[in-house]
């Protein structure tokens, strides 16, 4: 398939501008004649939602949840990038675009990287308008902190807890709009598949999860922001509930898969303790500001941490990326602690722990400050810990936290199929192989307040759009589909239930698509995952009926998707033959174990069509130019 | 780190749907470590269930690191269980001893229907909040972040209240099935800020007034709200909500009511 980007001409500081004002408009009494769908209620979803519902659309909004405020995007910590340059330490839009594209080791398109640095000002701007309680300094005016892979402090934040903020915004913004009655809200309901007519997305079918009843929804357009697929390696940062179930329905009806290979690996999470783990919970970035990584120089080395003195401490960080220090980027934190740990420096009762200690800065400023900097992050240390890491060091170790790869859109976020918009952490195109912290808030927000309102009204204003109806065999079909697949589901009634098949994919992608892949480990993964997916289907236990509010059925059709995706994952990542970003392939990596790229083979996005069930994915691809920032090897030395 | 293993005898709330009648079902379960938290404990004692054939206990969680406001359960007569400033997907079991029986509720109150088991529904909050927890500002109107300082006490005050999650333990903590801590933690972090205060009175009015109409009962200080509050909001903020009302009711009452939305 050929892929068009539709990226404008002209320079790249003018892009956006300019295809602004060559985007067709709909006057503003037309407006009300288009009824979107936004699935989702994310920063992506909720501000997209809120700003098409401002503009007069009729949008329909959906989640999973009981109420659209609780997204995952809520669980974010550390801060929001901008380049509003406050603390007058060199930062610009150009700067910021810069430090993105690098960061994602030139494998995003540049065009999308200066939109979003573009955007990134007016986030704040609209953010503290709506009443977010940003940081302040004792003038009043927007404190900044500092994030990796940048030199500049340029992260805006709300103590430990910015995207709860920035999303309560979002939600209060769409609340506002729900009493006026431009945006209707759809709680406890799930996309099950999109429907196309006339090879345009005119609609979904979701899933009552209360009653189990079956409804459609038709529209004039469909907004994916569904968030990321971090739950195919079953223990990860994400929420229990996040899947990667409406992606993959609209996959299955066409739209193509980008770079799924691209998976991130938070370096400061706290580490496993049992079999009896359901999710793994981050550390913030942000405390990589103020904490020093370390392990023991000697393996097992059976002393406490504090009576171990300085010279016998590797910081390994701060020795081999002596300008970056602490604060190089995720890829690069994460794989230097698997390589410590690899290596036997490990510490805690697992061994695959480092230690993160705020010794010198509780000396340097003060309890008193590192608690009003970190006060929540430390509580929340402490209750699932046991451990109070004023006292004693942090032990984290990486985990999967997001996920870069998504739906294939063009620079209109427009999915190939026309209709179909996904946004945030749903779509591919900013972060490239790696995402800099404090990068998603800006994604998902500069998304759904400043792109799509734009974008989605030149399609409007572009494209014919016949009346729909759910009683059309688009949507009667779409609806028998998914109900034999939840007939099908009932009726196995199995031996295993379906968190022991999700943990044992989990098992299969962590050990072999995880921080380090290899060409016979992904080869291992893409013949497991099939074998398992066929015993699931024979083999699961899921109990109750439709009718009704049934968690372990939802849970179910959301393991059978991450039981197809799990081999696409695999199988792209096998395809990839370089290492870039969070995609690290240890066959190509140079002699002091950096990531190595191969711009001539590779330059690309790998975009994955679906061709059926136990069809082989055919593979399109989308060359990637760099004419602002060239192509280099990245250093953080 | 873990020591020995628990036997714990737990008694469920299991209610069908809405209309059901409800009743506590008691199951026993062995080998639970103290590491686990108490959702996985739930986790291990829902496959223990369906392997012996019968429907799992449903409750509602997401993001299991208390910040999205999902979980809610009562344990052992308090919401959120015996722990403080946390959430029930933070509480560890080991909290809890060999041999001890817990007994696990869903929130209690007329305004949260259950809908199967622990799960209830809280969607009367957002109603709350589209009554006038918001500020009126549509996206491209902000002017720059910087023109406008803030004093850090009040921006600090403000983010005080808006640490709030919407889980509703305040509700289920208070004998007369409150809101008003949740109101007046939204009512107090939008009128701390510069950006909250033009539609303060309206704002503290529609949102107290939505409050009522959903059946949550009114504040007869016992502070129950706070001691359960999972982000330590202060009960402060209901005596500024009180003030806020009580200026509003005498001096924009029929001002704000005959403007538009």
């Amino acid at each position: 398939m050929k892929l068009e980007s539709n990226i404008p001409g002209g320079p790249i500081a003018e892009k956006w501008t300019r295809h602004k004002f060559e985007l067709k408009l709909v006057n503003p009494a037309n407006k009300r004649k288009f009824t979107i769908i936004v699935v989702g209620t994310g920063l992506a979803g909720a501000s997209a939602a809120a700003s098409l519902g401002e503009l007069g659309y009729n949008v329909k909004s959906f989640c999973i949840q009981d109420s659209p405020r609780r997204a995952h995007s809520i669980a974010a910590q550390g801060g929001i990038n901008a380049a509003h340059n406050y603390p007058n330490d060199g930062d610009s839009v150009y700067r910021l675009f810069y430090d993105t594209v690098k960061g994602g080791d030139f494998r995003a398109r540049e065009a999308n990287v200066h939109r979003l640095a573009e955007c990134s000002n007016l986030i704040i701007d609209h953010c503290v308008a709506q009443g977010v309680p940003f940081g302040r300094e004792y003038g009043g005016l927007l404190d900044n902190r500092s994030f990796g892979g940048a030199q500049v402090s340029r992260t805006f934040y709300a103590r430990g807890q910015t995207g709860q903020q920035l999303l309560l915004g979002a939600y209060q913004s769409m609340m506002r709009q729900v009493a006026k009655g431009s945006v209707k809200m759809f709680p406890r309901r799930e996309m099950l598949d999109l429907v196309l007519v006339g090879g345009k997305a005119r609609g979904i079918v979701v899933r009552n999860l209360i009653t189990g009843e079956l409804e459609c929804h038709e529209a004039d357009a469909v907004c994916l922001a569904t968030g990321g697929y971090g739950n195919v390696f079953y223990l990860s940062t994400n929420a229990k509930g996040s899947n990667v179930g409406a992606a993959w329905r609209a996959h299955k009806k066409g739209a193509l898969f980008a770079n799924p290979c691209y998976t991130q690996i938070h370096p400061t999470c706290i580490p496993v303790t049992g079999d009896h783990q359901s999710k793994l919970t981050l550390m913030s970035e942000s405390l990589r500001n103020d904490g020093r990584v370390w392990v023991p120089r000697q393996s097992g080395d059976p002393r406490k941490p504090s009576d171990i003195p300085e010279a016998e401490r590797y910081y390994y960080l701060e020795e081999k990326y002596p300008s970056f220090g602490n604060l190089v980027p995720r890829d690069v934190a994460s794989r230097n602690a698997k390589r410590v740990c690899d290596d036997g420096l490990g510490v805690g009762t697992s061994k695959r722990a480092v230690y993160l200690d705020f010794a010198d800065s509780i000396k340097r400023i003060g309890e008193t400050v590192v608690s009003a900097k970190y006060g929540n992050l430390f509580q929340m240390y402490e209750k699932i810990t046991d451990e109070n890491p004023y006292k004693t060091p942090m032990r984290i170790y990486p985990a999967s936290h997001y996920t870069m790869g998504g739906l294939w859109v063009d620079y209109n976020l427009q999915s190939n199929i026309p209709g179909l918009f996904v946004l945030g952490e749903a779509n591919f195109s900013d972060h490239g192989a790696n995402r800099l912290g404090a990068s998603a808030l800006m994604q998902g927000l500069a998304d759904g307040y400043f792109v799509i309102p734009y974008t989605i009204g030149g399609y409007f204003a572009g494209t014919k759009l016949e009346k729909v109806d759910s009683s059309q065999v688009e949507f009667v079909n779409a609806t028998k589909e998914s109900k034999a697949v939840i007939d099908r589901l009932l009726s196995i009634n199995g031996k295993k239930t379906v968190t022991e098949f999700h943990r044992e994919l989990g098992h299969i992608t962590w050990e072999n698509v995880g921080m380090g892949r290899n060409k016979q480990g992904l080869e291992k993964a893409i013949s497991a995952i099939p074998s398992l997916r066929e015993e699931f289907w024979k083999n699961v236990k899921v109990l109750g009926g439709n009718g009704s509010f049934n968690q372990n059925l939802e849970n179910a059709m959301r393991v059978a998707d991450f039981l197809e995706f799990g081999e696409l994952l695999a199988r792209d990542a096998l395809y990839r033959e370089e290492s870039c970003g969070g995609h690290f392939r240890e066959e190509h990596q140079t002699p002091d174990n950096e990531a190595k790229r191969d711009d001539e083979k590779f330059c690309h996005v790998a975009a994955w069509e679906w061709k059926g069930d136990n069809k082989a994915h055919e593979l399109s691809k989308e060359n990637l130019e760099f004419e602002s920032v060239h192509l280099m090897t990245r250093s953080y030395k | 780190m873990s020591e020995q293993n628990m036997n714990l005898t737990i008694k469920v709330w299991r209610q069908k749907d809405t209309q059901a009648r409800g009743t506590f079902e008691t199951i026993k379960l062995s080998g639970i470590s103290p590491d686990m938290s108490f959702l996985e404990m739930l986790d291990v004692m829902n496959e223990q269930l369906m392997k012996e054939g019968k429907e799992g206990f449903s409750f509602d969680h997401d993001c299991r690191e208390g910040i999205c406001g999902m979980c809610s359960l009562v344990i052992n007569g308090l919401p959120h269980g015996p722990d403080n400033l946390i959430t029930t997907c933070q509480l560890h079991m080991r909290k809890f001893k060999d041999g001890d029986t817990i007994v696990v509720e869903p929130w209690r109150s007329a305004a949260f229907p259950v809908i199967r088991d622990c799960a209830v529904d809280r969607s009367a909050f957002d109603r709350i909040i589209q009554a006038g927890g918001f500020v009126s500002i549509s996206t491209g109107n902000a002017p720059p972040a910087s023109t406008l300082p803030v004093p850090k006490i009040d921006s600090d005050r403000a983010f005080d209240a808006a640490a709030c999650i919407g889980c509703g333990a305040c509700v289920a903590a208070c004998k007369n099935a409150s809101a008003m801590l949740f109101v007046s933690a939204k009512v107090s972090h939008l009128s701390y800020l510069p950006q909250g205060k033009p539609e303060k009175q309206k704002r503290v009015l529609a949102m107290v007034e939505q409050m009522d109409k959903e059946g949550f009962g009114n504040c007869t200080n016992l502070y129950e709200c706070e001691a359960a509050c999972p982000k330590g909001i202060s009960v402060e903020f209901i005596a500024k909500m009180n003030r806020e009302y009580m200026c509003a009711t005498a001096l924009y009452a029929e001002k704000v009511y005959s403007t538009d939305a």
